[in-house]
């Protein structure tokens, strides 16, 4: 297949090709783009939470009266465990896929009085990691001599533990363990890391930058309890406890936000995600159809006005082949000259899209994905229209004038 | 002549109807989702008390005395700078603003008291942001002064506590304090709830939360103090907390807002701020370099970037989808005029000036752009339907008014009309005796 006959065709119809072709590369501005941010909500919603959700429930208080928050959490434990299909119970301030509590700025030298480090720092009751289902990655878990009394927030006590991986950033290529952590004039000591804790509110920038500390419940510990069952329970448990803290606790308020079983509050959490890229999708397929469509009615144009150039060359002795093969590569030249376009199109989108939405580069293989995708569409969109060129008969030629 | 130029162009749509549904479906799947965002964007991007808000100031300075220090001010002021700008009365009207949630205990038995939103403020609140009153009023300076037991509540906690009913002189129990109705709000619901916008730049451009309902209980910032201490929220600290004492913490949560009738008095107050903030840093309660600033309400907006990053990010989207279509329907109308080129050559021939033929290729586009926006029109409201059920704080408020209505129809034929005058101005130069050669 000659290219050069092709291009001095295209030659004639400069307009034409030229607006297909622009539309093609703003399609694949677009599509990259979108590609990338559905990618990334997608990867933002199966985030590793390191605890075992689909066992968990979750019951968060509000309106717990400090004098008798001792209380109060001695009798929800109480009655939580002793509910059918409770395996333990955990107080903490915090868990996966609700709100905020212990977003800190904090230190790792004594004397410098910079808070130069920020995360969000965890407080358990003594059955708080075992129910979520942490799980150790070096050094060990709270004695149960570690656990204090709540003073302003954060526990009165001397150790703490922090999400591995964040270790390795606070204190890169070293050991975390025995390393300290200040926040005012508290220091706690790292006593061991724990293999994924995600934050209460995960987002793009921050997702494991999290600490665990040692609190006794009762004053400023007592709102948050973490039921572990199994997953077909998980359903009527928080029915039971619902029922339960109405009966025992007819005074606090039930947030019904942020409680409820933890796959429910993760779906709930990504919910705006979720409809984000169910939008994005949205506007991609409408994206491509209109494209296609354009294509389609364009080539059919074409095919039409060039019927008795088409029945000449086929008189002349061109296959159908030979003119299914012209309409399918000039498709591809002018798709491929879009593409080339678009390319630089989406990475000037993306340049864009970083300095005013806080989105990350876009990473340069979903420029092939997007290339492929318009040159797939395109070649089908163009089949139509070709075949019919194709099945122009050589009579044609002498018909007319 | 319009009248046979609009009969020519039915004439021709009609001949190919696939070409033609094809470019009045680009049309609208384009003007539709532009318009669906853009509804969007003006309902969220509008201002929040026309005819109030370029009187309305948000004086900040840097009450922060950690080895930090920020660029900017932070986004709230410390309870002792904003009670001490709120008793100088230098402005116009000045009102504090703190929030935090309160537990209600109804009165009938058998119901479950339940948690409510709350605002903290002082008196000028109200007339200062144009707060609409259905029963009462707000509480008087004086009351307030006197941490007097008295809220103005929400419609909406009205309904849920007294069914509607005026329940000026009835007693609510918060927090198990009892405080007297002074006031109930008529419906009020600012888009943004710009009163207190703290934070909303950093949350990464997750700011539907900030379109939420407004606020259920208003009380006196004296009164909240002694009913709530513990439980409003702060911004911000720059030392850990020794006691929960908001009125001595080291911690930023309290808005001041202040209403200045003239230029001349802005630049008065902002004078004053300056004035205050060196006192107090010669008092040695201030620490850090002089770092005052007043925006208005407007400018306080955009710096906090309260319009959510999702919707921008939807509007681009859109538009970048509309120029795709219009492409589209720019190289049909291209192909589809210059098929023409015999039919023109005639009419040409036949003594039709080049400007007839302009005008009769731009009907045949214009009727195309008509049809496109009413179909636009419909996948607007579709769309919006769409929005309506989205998980996002301000679902319930987007609906479609009229001058967008008006505006989709006319976007959709200026858009036509656009994408039509390069194919008609093509069209119209065909030489005649060429094409009358090939007929």
């Amino acid at each position: 297949m000659q290219i050069q006959p092709i291009l001095a065709a295209l030659r004639h119809h400069r307009t034409a090709a030229f607006l297909i072709g622009m539309e093609i590369a703003l399609a694949c501005a677009i599509l990259c783009n979108a590609l990338f941010m559905i990618t990334s909500r997608l990867d933002m919603m199966h985030v590793d939470s390191g605890v075992d959700e689909s066992r968990l429930v979750t019951v968060w208080l509000e309106g717990v009266d400090d004098a008798s928050a001792t209380d109060l959490a001695a009798r929800l434990r109480a009655g939580f465990a002793g509910l059918a299909g409770v395996d333990s119970v955990g107080i903490g301030n915090a868990v996966p896929f609700t709100q905020r509590t212990g977003e800190m700025g904090f230190r790792l030298v004594a004397d410098d009085m910079h808070y130069n480090q920020q995360g969000h720092f965890y407080v358990g009751g003594p059955q708080f990691a075992a129910t979520l289902g942490l799980k150790l990655a070096s050094g060990r878990w709270f004695r149960p001599d570690e656990y204090g009394a709540i003073s302003e927030f954060l526990p009165r006590s001397p150790s703490a533990m922090v999400d591995a991986a964040y270790a390795k950033k606070l204190w890169p290529g070293q050991d975390p363990l025995g390393k300290m952590v200040y926040s005012g004039t508290d220091g706690y000591r790292v006593i061991g890391t724990y293999a994924s804790l995600v934050r209460p509110d995960p987002y793009p920038q921050a997702q494991h930058n999290t600490l665990l500390l040692a609190g006794t419940p009762g004053k400023g510990l007592a709102s948050v309890y973490v039921l572990r069952t199994t997953p077909e329970q998980a359903a009527r448990v928080w029915n039971d406890a619902r029922a339960l803290v109405t009966r025992i606790a007819p005074t606090v308020v039930i947030d019904p936000i942020h409680s409820g079983p933890m796959t429910d509050l993760r779906r709930a959490y990504f919910a705006a995600d979720r409809a984000m890229a169910g939008m994005l999708v949205g506007v991609i397929a409408a994206l491509l159809l209109v494209t296609a469509l354009g294509i389609v009615g364009l080539a059919s144009f074409w095919v039409a006005q060039r019927r008795k150039q088409i029945g000449v060359r086929r008189a002349l002795g061109a296959t159908r082949g030979d003119i299914l093969h012209y309409f399918q590569t000039e498709n591809f030249l002018i798709v491929t000259g879009g593409i080339a376009l678009g390319m630089l199109l989406a990475f000037g989108l993306n340049l864009f899209l970083m300095k005013h939405y806080e989105l990350p580069r876009l990473p340069l293989s979903y420029l092939p994905v997007g290339a492929i995708a318009l040159w797939l569409l395109g070649q089908l969109a163009v089949l139509g229209p070709a075949l019919r060129a194709a099945a122009v008969p050589p009579v044609v030629a002498t018909r007319s004038v | 002549m319009l009248g046979y130029y609009l009969d020519l162009a039915l004439r021709s749509l009609k001949r190919n109807k696939v070409l033609t549904a094809l470019m009045v479906l680009a049309i609208a799947v384009g003007i539709g989702a532009s318009m669906t965002t853009l509804t969007v964007m003006q309902l969220l991007s509008g201002d929040p008390l026309p005819g109030r808000s370029a009187h309305i100031y948000y004086p900040q300075l840097d009450p922060e005395t950690g080895a930090d220090v920020r660029k900017a001010p932070p986004d709230m002021l410390d309870y002792i700078t904003a009670h001490d700008l709120w008793q100088s009365g230098k402005a116009d009207r000045q009102a504090m603003v703190m929030d935090g949630t309160i537990k209600v205990q109804p009165e009938l038995a058998g119901q479950v008291p339940f948690m409510a939103t709350l605002v903290g403020t002082t008196s000028d609140f109200f007339p200062m942001f144009g707060v609409p009153f259905r029963y009462g009023g707000s509480w008087t300076a004086a009351d307030g002064a006197a941490a007097a037991r008295q809220v103005v509540i929400s419609d909406v906690l009205n309904q849920r506590l007294f069914g509607g009913a005026n329940s000026v002189g009835r007693t609510i129990v918060l927090n198990g304090a009892s405080v007297q109705v002074v006031g109930v709000l008529d419906h009020w619901r600012p888009r943004p709830r710009f009163y207190l916008l703290a934070g909303a730049r950093n949350s990464g451009g997750d700011t539907s939360f900030y379109y939420g309902k407004s606020h259920d209980v208003f009380l006196p910032v004296s009164t909240g103090l002694d009913i709530n201490a513990g439980n409003f929220g702060w911004y911000t600290c720059w030392a850990k907390p020794d006691r929960m004492d908001l009125q001595h913490a080291p911690c930023e949560s309290v808005a001041l807002w202040v209403q200045l009738d003239t230029p001349a008095k802005a630049a008065a107050y902002r004078r004053y701020l300056d004035a205050y903030d060196a006192q107090q840093r010669e008092l040695g309660r201030l620490t850090h370099p002089a770092n005052t600033r007043m925006m208005s309400l407007q400018a306080w907006l955009a710096y906090q970037n309260v319009v959510p990053g999702d919707v921008k990010l939807q509007t681009w989207l859109a538009f970048g989808f509309l120029l795709v279509c219009l492409f589209n329907t720019v190289g049909l109308l291209l192909a589809k005029f210059l098929r023409r080129g015999g039919e023109i050559g005639v009419r040409r021939a036949l003594g039709a000036t080049r400007h007839a033929i302009f005008i009769q290729c731009l009907t045949e586009a214009g009727v195309i752009g008509l049809l496109g926006g009413i179909g636009g029109l419909l996948l607007t409201l579709l769309g919006l339907a769409l929005v309506r059920r989205q998980p996002v704080e301000y679902a319930d408020i987007v609906a479609l008014n009229v001058p967008m209505f008006l505006f989709t129809l006319m976007l959709a034929v200026v858009a036509a009309l656009l994408a039509g005058a390069l194919p008609a101005l093509r069209a119209s130069r065909i030489p005649p005796a060429l094409q009358l050669k090939t007929l």
